[in-house]
């Protein structure tokens, strides 16, 4: 016998709409079994998890600063991926938009006390992000190479491109010859939105308002529907005389420049300078809030609040209740895993195919057994 | 509504209140880990150190020791760091030189709050102090173990980042070595990564593929020293005791000593007495310690107890006559290098078969 998805004909709105909550109530019970089972109290770890990184405002910030680049990236990604072109390589247009965004205060220092100088930096790291993309969208749209391929190699040759540049010719003179660049300074610092409260930066705000703008671009705009067809159907895409090729650097230029952003923002905002590791992997994670949202930029929102808050969650549980950062992880893995199988069962049912259909279907089980 | 509020004001008033008497008959130590305690490396003999700590001061009665492992060196450091300063830490451990900026802005926000970070050199307020060890020195008794073991006359270094740390280490391993054969080479792999089983083990093939016939590390898992002991050549462990992961294979190790360093720095917190200090300790002081010499013949082992021994008594692996990479003059015959410079060392001695990358 073996298990089979099948595809429901029609899926229940209810369900649709409940399906998050469920998981999360899956993810809570498992995770108290979890809890129990290693002899921690399940209340005080669920409490450490989801509640207790909410109760200081000090804590809001750090979830604002851990949210903001998830947001901003996974927008861009979501509107890839509805078009279906599968950039996989965030990362790597992050860590560039943050490479060519540093470029004016590390390579023109005095520009630092220019109030244009971040808005300069901003539209550079932007540029640097979509430049970097449009690199696997041109073999894409030219040599219909595997964008999934090119865009992940890619990560790693901006990875160790940084890298080169904060040991070699960016280095910091007084850094002791440690890799890091100078600290950024003066108007190329990203303001903090509330400096009493926490150190939140207003990369929070940019996040927003492209969740906002890719919203009203997807929903509302030709250009959105353009680009919703040829990911459902590029064949009635062509028909309706749509450019595939168009669709494809639209969308890896978009995202690309987001990432960037993000990536020149995390850098001027809550690091201050470039450094060997800028990212903890928000190119990859913004992959999962990407789904998480369903791929809709306001679902994007509250996802990637919620992933960053079990991170933080994770820590809180650490120092709290003594958990090893191993059962953190696996936690976040419970919730995750939840969610995307609630989200499945709603448009996929479960069918259980007997053994002797099966062995009618493949001629080789019936050998073997 | 009021009643409520009272109730609530009751019973924070009651958790303050329960908080303060707690700090004041018992220590709360907290570490920032760069790494899994499971590494069996850096993170694990910080962890190592830490519990030593606690069972000197009196164990869990006198001292609670809190710690958050792999914690990434970007925007998440300053939230960690922030979250245990909060949390009621009196003195919080930073153990990666990635953590600097992180640690001495919150060292800022938290005066009462006592800082120590690993490997760094900044310290901004006067609740920060820094402190690292002199591994160089272990690694010159195993250059001079791997010299005479040698047969090649060439070693592989498996590195991890071109910090001045590890160009110290490549360095003062080469030195140990022509202290014995003046001819004896070394061929550098950079690992890009403080630990990661597999490309540490791709490193240590690729070196002995390239006929060397020792391996020594500055990476900290066991990967090299397995892959050491399938080839059947001999290798050193890093940052602890790694004997049982080649009981045949393991020459020696440096192991790195924390738990005298955090006694002394938690016991100072917990009578009153600790000040911002900048400290440096090697073999002397403990902090630097050599695993047993095993694997090898009685007259090798006599010559590195006996390096150890001169190490103890003050030689300085880095006395003069010593030349650069390319051949220039840089520390006289009986000159010894300033600590300045050694703690911002950016160039190879003769005899590294590798380039580092340039400014």
């Amino acid at each position: 016998m073996r298990l089979e998805l099948a595809k429901r004909p029609q899926h229940s709105k209810l369900f649709s709409a409940l399906s998050p909550f469920i998981a999360f109530v899956l993810t809570v019970i498992a995770g108290a079994i979890l809890f129990a089972l290693l002899g921690k109290s399940p209340g005080a770890a669920l409490y450490a998890y989801f509640i207790a990184p909410l109760t200081d405002l000090w804590s809001l910030h750090e979830l604002a600063i851990k949210a903001a680049p998830l947001i901003l990236i996974a927008v861009g990604l979501a509107v890839c991926y509805l078009s279906n072109n599968w950039n996989i390589g965030a990362e790597g247009q992050f860590v560039m938009g943050a490479v060519v965004g540093a470029m004016l205060p590390i390579l023109y220092p005095g520009l630092q006390q220019s109030p244009l100088a971040l808005p300069v930096m901003l539209v550079m790291g932007a540029l640097g992000g979509a430049a970097y993309a449009a690199i696997p969208a041109f073999l894409k749209a030219r040599f219909n190479t595997n964008e999934i391929l090119t865009s992940l190699m890619l990560v790693y040759v901006a990875q160790l491109f940084l890298d080169w540049l904060v040991r070699g010719p960016w280095r910091d003179p007084a850094a002791m010859n440690f890799p890091q660049a100078p600290r950024f300074t003066g108007y190329a610092v990203l303001p903090e939105l509330l400096p009493s409260a926490g150190r939140a930066n207003i990369g929070i705000l940019f996040a927003l308002i492209a969740a906002v703008l890719v919203w009203i671009l997807l929903a509302r705009t030709r250009k959105g529907f353009e680009i919703r067809v040829i990911g459902m159907s590029p064949r009635a895409g062509r028909f309706a005389g749509f450019s595939t090729r168009g669709a494809i650097f639209f969308s890896f230029l978009l995202s690309g420049a987001l990432a960037g952003l993000a990536g020149i923002s995390e850098v001027s905002g809550a690091i201050g300078r470039l450094q060997p590791s800028i990212s903890p992997g928000y190119g990859f994670a913004a992959i999962i809030v990407a789904f998480l949202g369903r791929l809709n930029p306001l679902g994007i929102v509250a996802a990637g609040f919620v992933l960053a808050l079990t991170y933080l969650g994770g820590e809180v549980a650490q120092i709290e209740v003594g958990v090893s950062d191993k059962v953190v992880r696996a936690f976040q893995g419970l919730l995750l895993f939840f969610v995307l199988a609630c989200d499945t069962l709603i448009h996929y049912r479960i069918r259980f195919v007997p053994s002797e259909r099966l062995a009618a279907v493949l001629p080789e089980a019936k050998s073997d057994a | 509504m009021r009643k409520l509020i009272i109730a609530l004001a009751a019973s924070a008033a009651a958790i303050i209140a329960s908080g303060g008497a707690f700090a004041a008959d018992k220590a709360k130590a907290c570490f920032i880990y760069v790494g899994p305690i499971g590494d069996f490396g850096w993170s694990y003999q910080h962890h190592q150190g830490a519990l030593e700590m606690q069972k000197n001061l009196g164990g869990e009665e006198k001292v609670e020791i809190a710690y958050l492992e792999s914690v990434p060196e970007g925007a998440d450091a300053e939230r960690a760091i922030e979250r245990f300063a909060r949390s009621g830490c009196n003195i919080i451990f930073t153990t990666s030189f990635g953590y600097m900026d992180a640690t001495n802005a919150v060292a800022g926000k938290f005066p009462d709050v006592k800082f120590e970070h690993a490997t760094g050199f900044k310290r901004d307020t006067p609740n920060v102090s820094t402190y690292n060890s002199k591994f160089h020195e272990g690694r010159y008794v195993q250059g001079v173990i791997a010299a005479k073991m040698s047969k090649a006359g060439v070693a592989g270094y498996i590195a991890s980042f071109p910090i001045p740390e590890v160009v110290m280490g490549i360095n003062s391993f080469v030195l140990g070595a022509q202290s014995v054969n003046p001819d004896f080479k070394v061929k550098v792999v950079w690992a890009n990564t403080w630990f990661d089983p597999g490309k540490e083990a791709d490193a240590a093939k690729a070196l002995l593929d390239q006929g060397v016939d020792i391996i020594t590390q500055h990476t900290d898992s066991t990967a090299p020293m397995q892959v050491a002991h399938e080839r059947g050549v001999k290798a050193f462990g890093q940052a602890s005791d790694m004997i049982k992961f080649g009981p045949e294979t393991q020459l020696t190790s440096i192991v790195d000593n924390w738990g005298p360093y955090y006694t002394e720095r938690v016991k100072a917190v917990m009578d009153g007495s600790w000040k911002q200090v900048d400290v440096w300790g090697g073999m002397k002081e403990g902090h630097v310690v050599m695993a047993p010499y095993t694997n090898m013949p009685d007259d090798v082992k006599k010559a590195a107890e006996e390096t150890q021994a001169k190490i103890v008594a003050g030689f300085n692996p880095f006395t003069g006559p010593i030349k650069k990479q390319d051949g220039s003059e840089w520390l006289a015959a009986g000159a010894t290098a300033p600590d300045g410079e050694l703690l911002g060392l950016n160039f190879y001695v003769q005899g590294v078969d590798d380039q580092l990358p340039k400014q």
